[in-house]
């Protein structure tokens, strides 16, 4: 019989965390991602938590995955063979994006290319119009002779989006009945299943995605699962979305644009769980790993989330600079800020930090691996916020000369600054982009951070956390244990979800009851027939969401709805709850202006996994010192005596006041002289400002 | 209290993020498409006197220098003694704004402790300002709208009735206008409030220190950069198709020590259309142009843009003086980089791109039931602008980029998106093969469109088009763009610009410039032209003619093609 052990496995661009959870015990482990057969990384994770859980293969019940395999085929444009086909007339839609440039000042920028190339996207006559009547009929004689072509040409999948299909599926569905018969053997995606949104260069670049990851995904699906039947793991396989759920591995494979972003994901919903756990209702998350920094809001709870997002930036993280996929997603703020973003100065003579980073090889100036450009570890060694002896549990000893050969080439020498003003002016500008980061995201959900929490995982954040706080005025820093496998412990505490999202337009004037509890049901029946595929008898909860706006303006938000306000909607209510949200986020209403709704979305969603709250201390003694260690304070612009303390020796209970650093294995939490530590039962450390 | 370098990094990071994050609240708030879509806004801080030390990075750069100058006017204007806590000005005057009186200017002094420390701004394209409308058929700026001279909207935090009656009153959509007031208000508060928690958080008295940092910093920069070129001046010019006559534009580019003067001498006078240029618009575009060129990753403040310096005739099209109608000054404004580029190109070769598409390929079209017959029962009437880009010019290294804005920066709308607006159909929006200039480099690619109405409707066209006369030139011995072109399906001819009748049935058939080519086409990568033949960005014909490719390889070319090849 099967086990009851459940099983969360995240492969990343450089480590494929596996965690395995039993009998409330956690076991982890990390190793390196095999990028030609994903798939052997995993069997060996999964032998390695069971030598040291004791759990048999056969013993592991539920298996729940996450991936960057989705994104990494987009960005390194590894997908299958694949043609669209759109309406005539709109051919380049996903080639001449918004006619703009995202970085107005670059004489020689180039855009980036689209996923197929122009002589790959074919078109056919038929065209609906903006109530999805039709305008030009569409017949199987206009198509064959296309799919003839595209059949001759070999094509393995073929992505269909033609103008105005969110509206009216037909014409979309008569083509790919044509396909089914010409070839069989082809896979399909439609731009009205996939992504049944309004504007046509998100949606058909959506369907475009979905169709040239598809063979890729589904091979790399069926081959986890035989594997895994030949290690005696048998158990259901499911796959963490970009939304923060999970679905079955046969919806993965039909919609695996869908798993774009989901190890990011299961970072925030394992912050989530821990909010919850201390019962906090406003949340920051901050995970800084290698390259990137990612910061996510969760409120109630739940982390916040998008319908459209941009995938393979090419341009410094620069907004337009990637492509975007209208997927419900959760909404992150990624910049280039991680251990190895590296330093340099520009014109201005200012410091500047990242996008570039140095990687793993040759990694920061401190390596020793020939690396000569100064990293944020680089600095963060010289301030002494890491031990040369003990980074990594001591498998790499760090040299600080070489760090600071480093700064002062690069940075000391050109401002006239030492090696220690350089790394303090380094490690400045990084946590000053991603405060500014963090507070342009509050700002634009409304939000005032210095009422939140803030819980930081990935191997530098807790390095930096401290110090960002400080910049943002919160309060509070959550450092969980296990914080270096935290997306993969995220994707085993997320539910079972669906998010079915439909463009309609309907001004509040012209408020139809009837047409709306029609669609809300249609897209209700769909959301839920998704989870039902995963789990047949579990209690599904639906959230209804409306995205509203002023009519006139371009800039929707999106207005949560209770069960009985969607299903027995009045325009009043709609109205009255859209004031009360535009108001909180800008400020104040406009009078006199019609209001509009333009895209409805139901989630349906197994209930959240029960929580117990714990039982939170208060400081009860002081921890065990291990000893102590100059750590530079940005304060007093000085090194100033640091305690050392070491994670393990802390109980419950136990406190240090800052400056001081927790040291354990993976990483280091950094206490600015602001701050103290104290550890809670759960084992997070827990920072706050001094009384 | 003296402050690190360090800290003035930091500070000069923040007030960067602050009025960045000030011009996103304006774009989610505000009412007008050309705002939210073309980014049609500016934000920025300045110090006491005026000096502007960050400004927002947005769609158009026709508000560089603008912004930079308009704080001094409304210090000048006020008067330092009249300025209190809680004050919010307002301006639309095109001379001490941004060129036309769509453009709505608010500044709000910031007031820390009690004492005043500097001064936010922002500008926003609002949707009417009354007058006629959006065109260009006003003779004098008198009929292009109601006009605000530099006033107080609110003083000591109360906002004068008086003036939103009279403003209420002269606007075809009003609660649109006063909403978008307000909203340029709150934009300036944002930043305020931020700026205020920077200055306590670095314990902060006035701005003094950290303005001298930032004006330092980048008037060094800058002028290194300007004293590393060579010390030349060259001429400039270019002919484009005007409104009823072609209107040649000249510049004669200077570069001396610490400065690069732009001279517009020779440049034709005024027309007698609403296309002229106040000289603040024409300073943003020239500023715009040697900046990419030259210093593109200098900060837009007071002193990265001082040493660009900007001068023209009186009551030459690029400097049109008070009352000149001046509501569409952005079709002349967009073709000052090409020209400018003509002068910069002889003193520095091999930097600048060969002529683009140059103005946006805009068109308003104005729905309405038929009037020939009997209309159905639903037909409404209805405006719909858009916004379309043609090809840009070659670059010395790279292709010139397809159917993308420059120098505006504007985003087109999806058609979908469009079609909601009105009754109007979008039946064709798709590269346009051959427009690119051939050369070593080809131009960017122009676009087709194709328009026309819902059953029941029939429209008139606002074209706001150029370049039908003159298209691209090519740069290097690289060949011209494809001129643009407009007519109705049944062969009616169209003009470039003005107001036309489209009659019921009837679709409007555009072609958009592309840019031009630059360099030896015969030199360009023989894989290159192989990539565009597959791809449709040329055809068989322009491939054996413009690019010698053998009859041979491009039946190679197409047999690829047909087997899915990948190119």
């Amino acid at each position: 019989m099967m086990g009851t052990a459940r099983l969360g496995v995240d492969i990343g661009g450089t480590f494929t965390d596996v965690v395995l959870e039993d009998d409330g015990k956690t076991y982890s482990t990390k190793v390196l991602t095999t990028y030609a057969a994903p798939e052997n990384a995993i069997i060996e994770g999964i032998h390695q938590v069971c030598a040291k859980s004791g759990v048999a293969p056969t013993g592991i019940g539920q298996i729940i995955h996450g991936t960057t395999l989705a994104t990494n085929a987009l960005i390194e444009r590894r997908g299958a063979k694949t043609a669209l086909i759109t309406t005539e007339g709109f051919r380049d839609v996903i080639e001449m994006r918004t006619e703009s440039r995202f970085e107005q000042y670059d004489l020689n920028l180039n855009l980036p290319e689209p996923l197929l190339p122009r002589q790959m996207r074919y078109t056919v006559p038929g065209r609906l119009d903006a109530t999805g009547a039709e305008l030009v009929p569409l017949t199987r004689a206009d198509i064959e002779p296309v799919i003839d072509q595209i059949a001759a040409a070999g094509y393995e999948s073929i992505a269909i989006g033609l103008i105005h299909s969110y509206l009216n599926p037909a014409h979309e569905r008569l083509v790919a009945e044509v396909v089914a018969e010409k070839m069989p053997d082809a896979m399909v995606s439609l731009s009205c299943e996939v992504s049944p949104q309004m504007r046509e260069y998100e949606r058909f670049n959506t369907v475009v995605a979905n169709a040239y990851i598809k063979p890729l995904m589904k091979s790399y699906l069926s081959r986890l699962e035989d594997r895994l039947k030949g290690e005696g793991v048998n158990c259901s396989i499911f796959l963490m979305h970009s939304g923060g759920g999970i679905i079955s591995i046969e919806s993965a494979a039909d919609f695996p644009v869908r798993l774009v972003e989901s190890g990011p994901a299961g970072g925030a919903v394992f912050a989530a769980h821990i909010a919850a756990r201390y019962g906090l209702d406003k949340v920051l998350s901050f995970d800084m790993g290698g390259t990137t920094a990612k910061i996510c809001l969760i409120k109630n709870q739940t982390p916040k989330t998008s319908r459209v997002f941009e995938v393979a930036r090419t341009y410094r993280f620069k907004k337009g600079s990637g492509m975007p996929i209208s997927i419900p997603v959760i909404d992150m703020v990624e910049i280039g800020a991680g251990g190895g973003s590296l330093g340099s100065v520009d014109a201005m003579r200012q410091i500047r930090v990242g996008p570039e980073s140095a990687g793993s090889e040759p990694g920061p100036a401190c390596y020793g691996r020939s690396g000569l450009r100064p990293a944020v570890t680089d600095a963060d060694l010289v301030l002494g916020k890491l031990d040369p002896d003990n980074f990594a549990g001591g498998s790499i000893t760090l040299d600080a000369a070489a760090s600071k050969t480093a700064l002062n080439a690069e940075i000391g020498g050109v401002l006239d600054m030492d090696a220690t003003t350089s790394a303090f002016g380094l490690a400045e500008v990084v946590d000053e982009n991603m405060a500014n980061a963090a507070r342009v995201h509050a700002v634009e959900n409304g939000e005032d951070l210095s009422e939140y929490t803030m819980i930081a995982f990935g191997g530098a954040a807790p390095l930096h956390a401290g110090r960002l706080c400080e910049k943002l005025g919160v309060h509070r820093l959550l450092v969980p244990s296990g914080a270096g496998v935290g997306s993969a412990i995220g994707f085993l505490r997320a539910p079972f979800s669906f998010e079915a999202n439909r463009s309609v337009y309907m001004r509040l004037s012209d408020f139809d009851p009837d047409a709306i509890i029609a669609l809300l049901t249609d897209l209700n029946t769909e959301a839920t027939g998704f989870v039902r595929t995963c789990d047949a008898h579990a209690k599904i909860i639906s959230e209804y969401k409306v995205y509203m706006r002023y009519t006139g303006q371009g800039w929707e938000i999106p207005i949560e709805l209770t069960e009985e306000q969607a299903m027995a909607p009045d325009a009043e209510t709609f109205k009255a709850r859209f004031i009360e949200d535009y108001t909180k986020l800008f400020g104040r209403s406009v009078d006199g202006m019609d209001v509009e709704i333009t895209v409805w979305s139901v989630n349906a969603t197994t209930p959240p996994e029960r929580v117990d709250p714990i039982k939170q201390v208060a400081r009860k003694n002081d921890a065990p010192i291990a000893g102590k260690r100059q750590v530079f304070d940005p304060g007093t612009s000085d090194f100033q005596d640091a305690h050392v303390v070491l994670r393990d020796t802390m109980l419950d209970g136990a406190g240090v006041d800052g400056p001081a650093v927790v040291t354990e294995d993976e990483t280091t939490i950094i206490v600015p002289a602001s701050r103290a530590a104290l550890r809670q039962p759960d084992g997070c450390i827990d920072v706050r400002t001094k009384p | 209290m003296s402050h690190s370098n360090v800290a003035y990094q930091v500070m000069w990071n923040r007030l960067i993020s602050i009025v960045e994050e000030q011009a996103q609240a304006l774009v989610r708030t505000a009412f007008s498409t050309s705002v939210r879509e073309a980014g049609d806004l500016s934000a920025g801080v300045y110090e006491i006197d005026g000096q502007m030390l960050a400004q927002a990075v947005t769609g158009t750069p026709g508000h560089v220098n603008a912004m930079a100058d308009a704080v001094a006017h409304f210090i000048g204007r006020i008067g330092r003694e009249n300025i209190f806590e809680g004050d919010v000005y307002i301006t639309n005057d095109p001379w001490e704004g941004t060129g036309h009186l769509h453009d709505i200017t608010m500044v709000t002094p910031s007031f820390h402790h009690g004492k005043h420390v500097g001064f936010f701004a922002c500008t926003a394209h609002v949707v009417d300002i009354g007058g006629r409308g959006l065109g260009a058929d006003g003779a004098s700026v008198y009929e292009e709208g109601i006009h605000i001279p530099i006033l107080k909207f609110a003083e000591r935090g109360v906002v004068d009735k008086t003036m939103v009656a009279m403003l209420r009153s002269n606007v075809r959509e009003p609660d649109q206008l006063i909403g978008d007031i307000y909203a340029l208000a709150t934009c300036n508060e944002i930043g305020h409030r931020r700026l205020i928690e920077m200055m306590d958080e670095f314990t902060l008295n006035d701005l003094t220190g950290i303005a001298t940092f930032i004006l330092d910093n980048s008037r060094r920069a800058t002028l290194e950069r300007i004293n590393a070129l060579p010390r030349q001046s060259a001429d400039g010019e270019m002919t484009i198709d005007g409104f009823d006559t072609p209107i040649s534009l000249k510049v004669k580019v200077s570069i001396e020590q610490d400065r690069i003067l732009s001279d517009f001498t020779g440049t034709s006078g005024l027309d007698k259309k609403g296309i002229n240029v106040p000289l603040v618009y024409t300073k943003a575009y020239a500023c715009y142009a040697l900046k990419c060129a030259i210093a593109p990753e200098i900060p837009n403040n007071a002193a990265s843009l001082a040493p660009f310096e900007v001068t023209a005739p009186e009551n030459s099209i690029v400097n049109a003086v008070h009352p000149a109608p001046v509501a569409l000054r952005h079709i002349i404004g967009h073709f000052v980089p090409d020209t400018i580029y003509d002068a910069l190109d002889k003193i520095l070769p091999d930097l600048v791109p060969a002529e683009g598409a140059g103005c946006l390929c805009n068109f308003q079209v104005s729905l309405r039931p038929r009037t020939d017959a009997p209309a159905p029962a639903n037909a409404v009437r209805s405006e719909v602008l858009t916004f379309n880009s043609g090809g840009a010019g070659a670059r010395p290294e790279h292709d010139g980029l397809n159917a993308t804005a420059f120098p505006s920066g504007v985003m087109t709308m999806p058609i979908e998106a469009t079609e909601h607006a009105g009754p109007v159909i979008i039946w064709r929006k798709e590269l346009r093969p051959d427009s690119g200039g051939a050369g070593k480099q080809r131009g960017g690619l122009g676009q087709f469109m194709e328009v026309g109405a819902r059953e029941g409707h029939e429209f008139d066209f606002q074209a706001m088009l150029d370049r039908v006369d003159h298209p691209a030139r090519g740069r290097r011995g690289g060949q011209h763009g494809a001129p643009t072109t407009i007519e109705q399906d049944d062969g009616t001819p169209m003009r470039g610009k003005g107001k036309q009748f489209v009659a019921h049935g009837r679709h409007v058939l555009m072609a958009f410039p592309g840019g031009a080519g630059y360099g030896d086409a015969t030199k360009r990568d023989p894989d290159m032209v192989k990539r565009d033949l597959a791809r449709g960005y040329i055809s068989t014909v322009s491939a054996a003619k413009d690019y010698g490719l053998s009859a041979e390889d491009i039946a190679g070319v197409l047999a690829g093609v047909a087997r899915g090849d990948i190119v």
